[in-house]
């Protein structure tokens, strides 16, 4: 476990009083936080807390005011939570080729998926599980610095979301890939990620979390009367 | 074949090639009847072509882009659906259209003058579609990626304006290509029922292109020569030949099914 707070490592991100304002709402407010080198920062909080904006403000899509800066020459990947595929006749190798350069059958064994018959599978076809894993693996092509990763588990079946997880943990160590991580479950926060970024348009908590175990901090988070329970597998 | 026949041939080939290929993208991109519509807002560019007594190619061109830019803006800046957008646009135009266009020239606009193409119109039918092929190739992939996901085309650094922008001046140029072939009440079939038959019975997006197109040359070329051989207009004979390939469609997508799903011997 790396503190996000004591590490001297090097900032791959950092973010300094950011302010998103759409069709006159405030939708986040002098948000600040960095992400170290090769850690895993988990965003979470209500629905409508700002969690998916801030992922778009940090890829360029929205403006904003203050400051969001990334390291030199930060290569982002990014893990969408949904894809408008059914109606787009395109298979997995399509898909994959779109990104110049990539090895198709490579990508996709990393990820777990065999690779001659998952390349000729239509995308709108996939199970959820199947399809965020192909999405992983065009993140990871080209060997990006950072991860972005909205709500991975969201369209997964309860038995898929561990392999995703899992998944995730490997590439993450075998290649120092720096992750942020959009999730609703404080379960998989916990277990999966260094640091947590709570937001409900402010920042409610910016730390360890292994703190997010306190029900007083959960309570602060989500509102009063949030129990922390683990959904049965 | 008489010349002004090969030209209207030539010219219908590539009209439908390029109005098929852009078909399937503009299927994808859930605007086929912004295609239908558009046609109807070249008709005062048409008209003011005919008044002012300069190419109507250039005015269709001028209004259909304004228009297609605009729709675009419109969608993405308000909340206003895009069906009231496109009513409110095809009611205008075609209202101006209807008023400045002589009354003698009507007709021509609306079915197609296929019958008179000249030389030089062909040479601007073919360059035109050959630029929209071209063009539209280098930029389908990142059209159907920004479909799919907007986040995911800028994560793979695809500007994802630039391409849009493009694109729909593709759409612009290829609407006012198709228009003298089948006039503007039959452009928008010229350009949905070729792809809506390919997308029926494709299972990727190589072959969705690659049937779009085919369909969309196969429509015209059967059209221009039924309606030489019948003497009756060739716009709506194009469209029935496009008709009969999407009906062929789902016809050829349910005999298919159930071979798909039926168990293994």
């Amino acid at each position: 476990m790396r503190d996000p707070g004591g590490s001297p490592a090097e900032s791959v991100l950092r973010v300094d009083g950011l302010t998103v304002r759409l069709d006159g709402r405030t939708i986040l407010q002098d948000i600040t936080f960095d992400v170290k080198r090769g850690t895993t920062l988990a965003i979470l909080g209500p629905n409508g807390g700002g969690k998916t904006v801030l992922l778009r403000t940090l890829l360029g899509l929205i403006p904003h005011e203050g400051t969001v800066t990334w390291g030199n020459h930060a290569k982002l990947g990014y893990v969408p939570q949904n894809l408008f595929v059914a109606d787009v006749p395109i298979t997995v190798r399509e898909f994959l080729s779109i990104k110049r350069g990539i090895d198709i059958q490579q990508s996709l064994a990393s990820v777990g998926l065999e690779p001659e018959t998952t390349s000729k599978e239509r995308l709108g076809t996939l199970s959820g599980g199947e399809l965020q894993r192909v999405l992983i693996a065009w993140a990871i092509a080209d060997r990006p610095d950072v991860l972005l990763f909205d709500e991975p588990l969201s369209n997964v079946d309860i038995g898929g979301e561990d392999l995703i997880l899992e998944t995730l943990n490997r590439i993450e160590k075998a290649f120092g890939i720096t992750v942020l991580l959009v999730s609703h479950d404080v379960h998989n926060v916990i277990a999966y990620s260094d640091a947590a970024l709570a937001l409900n348009r402010v920042v409610v908590y910016f730390g360890p979390s292994k703190n997010l175990t306190d029900p007083a901090l959960l309570a602060r988070v989500y509102g009063s009367g949030t129990l922390l329970s683990r959904h049965a597998h | 074949m008489a010349e002004p026949v090969a030209y209207a041939v030539v010219a219908g080939v590539f009209a439908g090639l390029a109005a098929g290929y852009m078909g399937s993208l503009m299927i994808t991109k859930r605007m086929a009847l912004v295609g239908d519509v558009l046609s109807h807002v070249a008709l005062p560019g048409i008209a003011l072509g005919l008044l002012l007594n300069f190419n109507p190619f250039v005015g269709a061109f001028a209004l259909l882009f304004a228009a297609v830019v605009a729709t675009w803006y419109i969608e993405r800046s308000t909340r206003l659906p895009l069906d009231a957008v496109i009513g409110v646009m095809f009611v205008f135009a075609l209202s101006v259209g209807v008023l400045l266009t002589p009354g003698n020239e009507l007709l021509e606009v609306f079915f197609g003058d296929i019958a008179n193409v000249a030389l030089l119109d062909m040479g601007v039918a073919v360059a035109i579609s050959i630029l929209v092929v071209l063009v539209g190739r280098a930029i389908y992939s990142g059209v159907i990626l920004s479909h799919i996901s907007e986040e995911l085309a800028v994560s793979a650094k695809i500007r994802v304006g630039r391409v849009t922008f493009v694109y729909l001046l593709l759409v612009a140029l290829v609407v006012a290509t198709g228009i003298k072939v089948v006039g503007t009440l039959l452009v928008g079939a010229l350009v949905i029922l070729p792809a809506a038959a390919a997308r029926n019975v494709s299972g990727s997006l190589h072959r969705y292109g690659l049937l779009s197109a085919l369909f969309g040359t196969v429509s015209s070329v059967a059209g221009i020569s039924l309606a030489n051989v019948t003497g009756l207009p060739p716009g709506p004979l194009v469209v029935l030949v496009g008709s009969g390939f999407f009906l062929g469609s789902i016809i050829a997508r349910r005999v298919a099914a159930p071979a798909r799903h039926s168990p293994s011997p």
